[in-house]
């Protein structure tokens, strides 16, 4: 089986995030990047299938910097054969600028699936597996918790409000995976050491025309300072009061 | 309970880091915030190693992971080997010490003493979990001084019969094979002393927890007692001879708990500092207050003096001119340390800090241990003295 | 190109509650633009559409086929991208729900329009929409502004409340594009007692660890029943031991909850879980710790025994809410 799996350079969002001087990207000094954790099941998910079909190959493909290696590397070190870079030094927010680049090094090499992580937990924009699937005109199933391959039929499980919708595709497909569909493996040490020794092809970016730019950057609004209403049982009476006078959800 | 630890880098030491070595420290890192740590608390309160662990360690690679790959081993230099015991004694002491056992007092002898076919027949499998190992030296009667042991080695027609005990030793009740060392000459000759490879089911071979620890809980700790225990002559480690053998291993070990020390500091002084930001008193965070403060700022010294000190000691051992003396002044420093911010952070947490759910008081228990075993820290003090003086003071 | 296009949801013929969200924010849009908003419903035929009007639409587009009945990304894609292409749409609004999210981007590349994802905020700036939304877990608020048209816009549920805006509503039929389909919805199966979706759900009550145990989790959907059409919520923690399912997961790697009364009953608030909810309007936190995180986010906190206080509570807004 021939997988691709595309994954992202982020931030780890347990870091501290500042707002950096000009107001157009995040302070990068002293934040931690790691490898989108949507991406972990993506790639788990393809070394799974691999394994299952006991010959293939798996490509780990990232758009972005190039400190954006080392993520390949996280993906290499899981046990995935080669990467492929597609360089651009800024990662720009118009989602289907990216997917079109992604969209143009997928294309001709013959995957019989191409797997991301649902959303980047970075801009939490959710949409460029789907827009890869569309540009390459390949079925996609998106945000799959559940995952079965038979022959070439997909049928696939997602979360959608009040329950759980099933989906069927054929193969090749497109699939963004979601939390649950798999536990994704630690980089094994020696896997860590064979990853170094894994070819990663870098080659410049070719995004789309970008059509949508941050005009601004700002913190959260602050919430208003709360209050302990009062001890045990006694307080309750109080609350329910407030809740209707003053917070009127009542 | 604290945010997820990330690690304490006041002089951005990662960037003294190659990207393997920060990716190998990550790997341990996540697994023991995932793994470890949601299962320490009871086998600590239980007074047992968790054994389920050792599959998921053997897989990831953490057993003798500085040792070739040829043999099974993840070949990787000896700062990563440090990250790995610093992050895994993070965690915690008993659970560092398998890694540390397995690694550095079974796999390396077999390795460094052993010949080819005895390092072909055991260092994979060792590498793989599949057996354990334990490593005799410290006797009932001999702890600081091991070339007063009085366990024998005389050699038969069939092979060697092995006569003693030994004592503290880690993995003992669970082991399939024991590095034991036994002299084979006088019993007042530790020249004498060479090392067996010996298969713990070997009739006359027994091994007993020893109970009753309040400290190093999580880890079996077993007498062992070989009595006329018969081994083949393929079970002596050929290049084995005199002291100089099994201290050569304490050395390796001693290497990986001076970056221990540094883990168990960091974990403690984490925990601190999250609680003194979040417990408010007087109407205002701990961390307002100054003698919390100051507790925090000498954790923090004490941490970062220790990172660097072992960071050179690993540098060192991959250039190949690190000594034994080097090393004693990092196992000495770093235990300490790792004592102090234990006891510290548990005062600082107050009341709370007696209790399991925080981890002050587990390192520090354990660091007692640690600070005693592999070179009490008074041994190191007189090896330092004795390196920079040229005058042995040990008697 | 003043004109906005709002593609509202159905579900088993009725419309969804976050299809008045989006023709609200349809509106908001248009009024700032100059122009009309038009609600496409796509469905089998049916589907009634008497409350888009009320909730701001100029007209209603009924795109009707036996095989729209659910959701199926490729005709619902093509369907939504012909309605757009034939109307000359400044902006087209979407919900950015678990269908949005997977519809929205089709579109999008159907258009060639690029897209902004979970929006909470819209504006003009000079005839350019502007789309506010969160980023970095909730700690950076990000306004991405269009430099083409259409501007493409999924809102977050919960955020644009539809209000009386008394428009016409006029229906009118559009074409129903149904191409070659690459993927199939077999089926979906419903959750049990069919409940609130957290994302959606006007009112949370959350439980996490302080509970103790799953069959502690009787008391939170006490809670939740008490005020009426509230969604059951957990913090992660309760999700990783298995008490409750992932869809309830409320916080960084859950879901994120904008509704107007959050409960959070034995949650500490580690950061990831506040992450999902800090944007609800009112926070209550019960809790046994004083000096849980979780008080510092709370506009209104109880400190005690949550196996007292929650069965108390539950009858008092019971009480509250018949009298």
């Amino acid at each position: 089986m021939k997988i691709a799996v595309c994954v992202k350079r982020v931030p780890d969002t347990e870091s501290r995030i500042r707002i950096g001087a000009g107001g157009a990207g995040i302070d990068e000094a002293g934040v931690k990047f790691i490898l989108n954790p949507y991406d972990e099941y993506a790639v788990e998910e393809a070394l799974q299938r691999r394994e299952k079909a006991g010959a293939g190959e798996v490509i780990v493909v990232a758009l972005g910097p190039d400190a954006a290696q080392e993520t390949i590397r996280v993906a290499l070190a899981m046990g995935a054969d080669r990467g492929v870079l597609l360089k651009a030094d800024a990662i720009p927010p118009d989602g289907l600028a990216v997917a079109k680049a992604l969209a143009a090094e997928l294309r001709d090499g013959g995957y019989d699936l191409v797997l991301f992580g649902k959303l980047a937990v970075d801009d939490y924009n959710h949409q460029v597996g789907v827009m890869v699937a569309e540009l390459l005109g390949l079925p996609c199933i998106s945000s799959v918790a559940k995952l079965a391959i038979e022959g070439g039929a997909v049928t696939a499980e997602r979360e959608i409000e009040g329950g759980i919708e099933v989906s069927a595709c054929a193969l090749p497909a497109v699939l963004t995976c979601d939390k649950s569909l798999n536990t994704p493996r630690y980089p094994a040490l020696k896997g860590i050491m064979a990853a170094k020794k894994k070819p990663i092809e870098v080659k410049p970016a070719q995004l789309g025309a970008v059509r949508l730019q941050v005009a601004a950057l700002t913190p959260p609004a602050e919430r208003k300072e709360g209050r302990i209403v009062g001890e045990g049982v006694a307080a309750v009476p109080e609350l329910v009061r407030l809740l209707r006078t003053e917070a009127k959800v009542l | 309970m604290a945010p997820r630890f990330t690690g304490v880098d006041f002089y951005g030491i990662d960037g003294l880091l190659s990207e393997e070595e920060r990716a190998v420290r990550d790997t341990v890192r996540d697994w023991v915030e995932e793994k470890l740590l949601p299962v320490i608390n009871e086998a600590y309160l239980e007074g047992h190693f968790p054994k389920q662990l050792i599959p998921q360690m053997a897989e990831l690679g953490f057993f003798g992971a500085n040792l070739p790959e040829e043999y099974g081993c993840a070949g990787l230099n000896n700062v990563a080997y440090g990250l790995i015991m610093q992050e895994l004694e993070r965690g915690d002491s008993g659970v560092r010490s398998f890694a540390s056992v397995q690694g550095a007092l079974v796999m390396y002898p077999i390795y460094a003493f052993g010949s080819e076919e005895q390092r072909k027949r055991y260092l994979p499998k060792l590498a793989s979990g599949e057996l354990i190992g334990c490593f005799g030296l410290t006797e009932p009667d001999f702890g600081s001084n091991p070339g007063g042991m009085i366990t024998t080695a005389r050699e038969t027609s069939a092979g060697w019969l092995l006569n003693g005990a030994k004592m503290w030793i880690t993995n003992g009740s669970t082991a399939d094979v024991a590095i034991v060392w036994a002299k084979t000459g006088a019993v007042d000759d530790p020249r004498s002393i060479r090392g067996f490879i010996v298969p713990t089911d070997t009739k006359g071979f027994t091994a007993k927890d020893q109970k009753g620890k309040l400290s190093l809980r999580a880890s079996d700790t077993s007498e062992l007692v070989l009595q006329n225990v018969e081994v083949p002559k393929d079970a002596l480690l050929p290049k084995s001879g005199g002291l100089k053998s099994p201290l050569s291993c304490l050395t390796q070990a001693r290497y990986g708990i001076a970056w221990g020390g540094v883990g168990a500091a960091m974990a403690c002084y984490h925990e601190a500092l999250a609680y003194a930001k979040q417990r408010v008193m007087f109407g205002k965070p701990l961390a307002g207050f100054q003698l919390q403060q100051a507790r925090l700022a000498e954790m923090l010294s004490g941490i970062t003096q220790a990172q660097l000190l072992v960071l050179q000691l690993g540098r060192l051992k991959d250039q190949g001119t690190m000594t034994p003396q080097q090393v004693s002044l990092a196992k000495r420093n770093n235990v300490d340390l790792a004592c102090e911010c234990a006891r510290e952070a548990r005062r600082l947490l107050g009341a709370n800090g007696i209790l399991i759910e925080y981890s002050a008081m587990r390192h520090m228990a354990n660091m007692e241990s640690v600070y005693t075993y592999e070179g009490t820290h008074d041994m190191h003090t007189l090896i330092l003295g004795e390196d920079i003086t040229g005058i042995a003071a040990f008697e | 190109m003043a004109n906005v296009l709002a593609v509202t949801e159905q579900r088993a013929g009725a419309l969804r509650k976050v299809s008045l969200e989006v023709v609200a924010a349809a509106r908001l849009l248009a009024d700032q633009l100059g122009g009309t908003v038009d609600a496409l419903v796509i469905g089998a035929p049916g589907v009634s559409a008497a409350a888009l009007g009320a909730a701001g639409a100029d007209r209603v587009l009924s795109a009707e086929h036996a095989s729209f009945a659910s959701y199926a990304p490729d005709g619902y894609a093509a369907t939504v991208a012909a309605a757009a292409r034939s109307g000359g749409y400044g902006a087209v609004v979407l919900a950015a729900s678990a269908t949005g999210r997977d519809l929205a981007p089709r579109v999008a590349v159907l258009l060639d329009a690029p897209l902004a994802m979970d929006v909470t905020g819209l504006a003009t700036d000079g005839g350019a929409v502007v789309a506010t939304r969160p980023i970095y877990a909730g700690k950076v608020i990000e306004a991405l502004r269009f430099s083409s048209s259409p501007a493409l816009v999924a809102v977050r549920p919960n955020t644009f409340q539809p209000a009386a805006a008394g428009k016409a509503g006029t229906v009118a039929r559009t074409e129903a594009v149904v191409p070659a389909a690459r993927v199939t919805v077999l089926e979906v199966k419903e959750a049990q007692g069919g409940v609130v979706d957290v994302a959606e759900a006007d009112v949370v009550v959350s439980g996490g660890r302080g509970l103790k145990g799953p069959e502690h989790f009787a008391l939170i959907e006490d809670l939740a029943g008490a005020f009426g059409n509230a969604a059951v919520g957990a913090s992660r923690a309760v999700v990783d031991a298995g008490w409750r399912p992932h869809g309830e997961q409320v916080g960084q790697t859950g879901k994120t909850v904008s509704p107007s009364l959050y409960v959070a009953v034995g949650i500490s608030g580690a950061i990831q879980h506040l992450a999902g909810m800090r944007t609800a309007k009112t926070i209550v936190a019960i809790n046994k710790d004083k000096d849980a995180p979780i008080f510092k986010v709370a506009d209104y906190g109880i400190v005690g025994d949550l196996f007292e206080i929650v069965p108390k509570l539950a009858e008092e807004i019971r009480k509250a809410r018949a009298g």
